[in-house]
């Protein structure tokens, strides 16, 4: 049984992400006029075509290269000491602290208590008609899976393979894929959690909607 | 209170709100004296306390006429533009309500319409001669505001709305009807969705060139491409309240203050661009641009204004008229009927002219429409070459004329006969000689060593020496001087490792080796190395871009561009070869100033274009680059749009093979017109092809649009272009598309 609330205190404890921004080649850095504590942005617009805030330029042969914040955060360090010197491939410049939306405390959360059952070839998959039938009659949650159930069907050239589920019992908790689309090798296609922790993590989830609050 | 005087009141209160509106602020006195009298008036007139009040609402009435009259001479030209786009203003359906007889609405009503910014509607005339009523029909064409209706989209049209009109004048070129074209537009919706705002402008400016019927167009608010979209008229009258403008004075501030995304230019940038752009009706009709001007009441007409629609009739049947006539081919007969005609005295409705045409006066009709198209904003380009040089050239063109005359006219069309009696000629020839040197060749067959030849030739590997592929730049872009990397702009999705300069503009042409990205390279590289070395001839580079307007600080801008590139305009006519085939070439420069066209490279292109169709040459138009019209030259570059569309008709109607290349960036009004209009349009890779720009969509739609929402390929799945070439393949695809589409001849009729 998974503890919630230690899980919550745990994320709630470093409300927080820490991303190191590394120099991707060798080169002359300069910083940007940027002081620890300031915030920054990511990307922005709708296909996130502008770019974030320039951290510093990087320069090698001539040809400086801008070093943009790849995530919204505040600075935490800047490696000032590295200014207008040569930097190695991969010494890290900044670091931010990108504070967690609710949606990726949420992601996390998931992470920790759904078992995850993966796409074992690039195909494209669907459930067994049963299976199908019982999801769109109910809900995903409704349907119960054991160990060696025939779950899903791969689709790949043509070919049809009856695919069995193989993880801890339980009930599907969220699907991850989609009908008629490929999926690549490892990508996640349900994620399962026991029974009886279905009402917790439900709980959960609500709590982090309603409680967590975004900067 | 009476209900007359109540109506009558409300009317002065709606003029007092024009007021207000379209001075802004500006003369306050005026405008209190107004209220206040108004205010008294009603106030009374409500209590009862009148003793005559229609003598007190008529004194009223002439305060407000007064000082109508009196804003009237102060005026500025952007007031007049607030005129033009008040909801008050006169509209579409206003005029179709009461300067014709009769209508019908076609190609939609209202919202339920393709695009409701874009009214149709086939009208009636009747004219009285004697006891006999006469009825003449039009098709109405013109962009509708609607006073301010939402769906109206404030006049500016879709491209689907443009191709909704292109539909109905070819409906009236079957019917043999004239057209009555009404612009009031700010311009149009510059979005790329099919048919394309500027390739659907485009095909109706083509289209409209050689349009069999009479048209006549009234501008009130004329903005750029959306009124050139049915703007191409025989005879052009203008509202004396309108403007006619390249761009709208909020662009034109946008531009010269340079202002980015989501910035706002100052009211007195505004009113600046406004003044120095010469959109008002009479600079139009100085230049020649326009034919006549219609004049409004004071401070512009609104729909009571019914002496004004009296007016507009008058002149928009005097003007179909007059079109009619100066098709007659008798001179006396023609200058009797015009004479006529234009006399004010007479009273336009009793003067009856059909107004369906012969064939051949519809052929007449289009050429003078071409004509007079091509003369025009021939002044606002320097020409400075020397006077012998332009006695010689109009010399040479005088006297080489009867030689082209027989080669193309007589030679070419006797061609097969010829050759064929020469074939046959030579073939007797080669049967004599064969006989006589029969006992010869008996001898030489017994001789050793003949063999050898023979067979190394069959078995031996051809040689690599010849092949093109080995072939070297001729030029090299300066840039590859510099020791540096440069970052490929797909590195962040296509993984590109940092580019040599020294490599990247000179071996690989500009291109990332990775994923193919082109970088911009320089004009020269193209002249240099698509062409033949040493084939290119340039011709007309005299004829210099100026400052027509007079636009304050712009001829320095205009000179130091000149210093800069060293080119004398943006655009630069040569002659050239590819592999032998010839071809007359117009490259605009995206180097000078942007590419933008103006009066000088009109110009230019105008006279390409006819030497390429004396010559019989192909005709290409490569465009390194093109920004648009240039706007400090205003209209004297917007006429350019229907001029070399006009241009590029008149050389694929005589049988020519117009082909355009697109590099870069290439926009707006060229591509919306005489480059957008060629059958065979190609493009170089990583070029992007639009109406108008990001910023300029962001601004006028309000929609953010996707990052390559410009890229060539995007024009390629939607028609507008027919290829995609890589820079490296120009000369070959070049080649390649002049051998199939022109044939073998390359002058395909």
């Amino acid at each position: 049984m998974i503890d919630i609330s230690e899980l919550l205190d745990a994320i709630k404890s470093s409300p927080y992400r820490e991303i190191v921004v590394a120099a991707p080649h060798t080169g002359r850095m300069s910083f940007a006029a940027l002081e620890t504590g300031m915030c920054v942005h990511g990307p922005q617009g709708q296909w996130k075509e502008m770019p974030g805030t320039t951290l510093g330029t990087l320069e090698r042969e001539g040809n400086p290269k801008p070093i943009c914040a790849p995530e919204n955060g505040e600075i935490c360090r800047i490696h000032k000491e590295l200014d207008g010197g040569f930097v190695e491939a991969g010494a890290p410049l900044v670091v931010l602290r990108h504070m967690l939306t609710r949606d990726e405390v949420q992601r996390i959360i998931l992470q920790k208590t759904l078992y995850l059952f993966r796409a074992p070839e690039r195909a494209k998959y669907y459930f067994t008609p049963e299976t199908d039938k019982k999801i769109r009659a109910t809900d995903a949650h409704s349907v119960t899976i054991r160990d060696g159930m025939e779950l899903f069907i791969m689709s790949r050239m043509k070919r049809e393979v009856p695919l069995h589920y193989a993880g801890p019992d339980g009930v599907i908790y969220e699907i991850y894929f989609k009908y008629n689309e490929n999926l690549d090798a490892g990508a996640p296609l349900i994620g399962v959690c026991p029974r009886d922790h279905l009402h917790v993590i439900q709980d959960m989830i609500a709590r982090v909607q309603t409680e967590w609050t975004e900067t | 209170m009476h209900n007359n005087i109540e109506k009558r009141l409300q009317n002065l209160r709606e003029r007092l709100a024009y007021i207000t509106d379209i001075f802004t602020g500006k003369h306050k006195d005026s405008v209190t004296l107004l209220e206040e009298r108004l205010a008294s008036f009603a106030g009374r007139a409500l209590s009862g306390a009148c003793e005559s009040a229609y003598a007190e609402l008529s004194g009223v009435e002439d305060i407000f006429a007064y000082v109508e009259r009196r804003l009237e001479k102060t005026l500025t030209p952007m007031d007049r533009v607030r005129v033009v786009r008040h909801p008050q203003r006169v509209c579409l359906r206003d005029i179709l309500e009461n300067v014709y007889d009769n209508f019908t609405e076609v190609g939609g009503q209202d919202e339920h319409s393709l695009d409701p910014s874009m009214l149709i509607a086939r009208a009636v005339i009747t004219r009285r001669r004697g006891k006999k009523t006469y009825m003449q029909s039009v098709m109405v064409i013109g962009q509708e505001k609607g006073h301010g209706a939402e769906y109206r989209n404030g006049g500016s049209v879709k491209p689907w709305g443009n191709a909704k009109a292109l539909q109905y004048m070819g409906v009236a070129e079957t019917e043999g009807i004239p057209i009555h074209a009404y612009i009031f537009t700010p311009g149009s919706y510059p979005i790329e969705d099919y048919p394309g705002a500027a390739q659907q402008i485009a095909r109706n400016i083509y289209n409209m060139a050689g349009l069999r019927v009479p048209v006549v167009a009234v501008i009130s608010e004329g903005g750029s491409g959306g009124a050139e979209a049915i703007g191409l008229a025989d005879r052009r009258l203008m509202l004396s309240h309108g403007y006619y403008s390249v761009i709208s004075p909020e662009g034109a501030a946008a531009i010269e203050g340079r202002l980015k995304n989501g910035q706002r230019a100052s009211p007195e940038l505004i009113e600046h661009c406004a003044a120095n752009l010469k959109i008002q009706a009479e600079d139009n009709l100085k230049f020649g641009y326009i034919d006549r001007i219609i004049q409004e009441p004071p401070l512009g007409a609104r729909p009571w204004h019914f002496d004004f629609f009296r007016s507009l009739r008058q002149e928009l049947i005097r003007a179909t008229d007059e079109v009619v006539i100066s098709t007659r081919k008798t001179p006396v007969l023609r200058g009797l009927a015009l004479a006529r005609h234009r006399n004010p005295e007479n009273d336009i409705d009793h003067l009856y002219i059909r107004w369906g045409l012969s064939g051949g006066a519809k052929t007449r009709l289009v050429q003078r429409r071409q004509r007079k198209l091509l003369r025009l904003s021939r002044q606002a380009a320097r020409d400075r070459r020397p006077f012998l040089t332009k006695t010689a050239t109009a010399f040479w063109d005088w006297i080489s004329k009867p030689w082209v005359v027989f080669k193309y006219d007589f030679y070419r069309k006797h061609q097969r006969w010829i050759t064929t009696l020469m074939e046959e000629i030579n073939n007797e020839i080669d049967m004599f000689k064969y006989r006589l040197l029969s006992p010869w060749r008996k001898f030489s067959r017994r001789l050793p060593n003949r063999t050898e030849n023979k067979a190394k030739e069959l078995t031996a590997l051809s040689s690599w020496k010849e092949d093109s592929r080995s072939r070297r730049w001729d030029y090299l872009s300066p840039r590859y001087k510099a020791d540096r990397t440069l970052t490929c702009p797909n590195s962040e999705s296509y993984g590109c490792l940092d580019l040599w300069g020294p490599d990247l503009f000179a071996e690989f042409a500009g291109v990332c080796s990775h994923c193919g990205y082109h970088f911009p390279m320089e004009p020269e590289w193209y002249v240099r190395n698509v062409f033949d070395t040493g084939s290119t001839f340039e011709f007309n580079s005299e004829i210099e871009a100026g400052n027509p307007l007079d636009f304050p600080d712009f001829s320095e801008r205009i000179s130091q561009a000149k210093k800069k590139t060293g080119a004398k305009s943006g655009c630069m006519t040569f002659e050239a070869r590819i592999d032998n085939i010839k071809m007359v070439v117009v490259m605009f420069m995206g180097t000078f100033r942007g590419g933008s066209v103006g009066a000088a490279e009109g110009y230019k292109f105008v006279e390409a274009a006819a030497r390429a169709a004396k010559k019989r040459y192909p005709f290409l138009a490569y465009v390194h680059g093109t920004a648009g019209i240039r706007i400090q030259e205003g209209t004297h570059g917007l006429i350019q749009m229907p001029r070399c569309t006009v241009a590029v008709r008149r050389y694929i109607e005589a049988g020519g093979l117009y082909m355009v290349l697109y590099d870069t960036n290439s926009f707006a009004g060229p591509v919306a017109s005489f480059l957008g209009c060629s059958p065979y349009q190609f493009a170089v890779r990583s070029s992007n092809i639009g109406f108008a720009g990001p910023g300029v969509i962001k601004e006028t739609t309000g929609m953010d649009i996707p990052p390559k929402y410009h890229r060539s390929y995007r024009a390629l799945s939607r028609g507008h272009i027919q290829g995609i070439w890589d820079r490296r393949q120009i000369r070959a695809n070049l080649k390649q598309a002049l051998l199939t589409i022109g044939g073998r001849n390359l002058y395909y009729r």
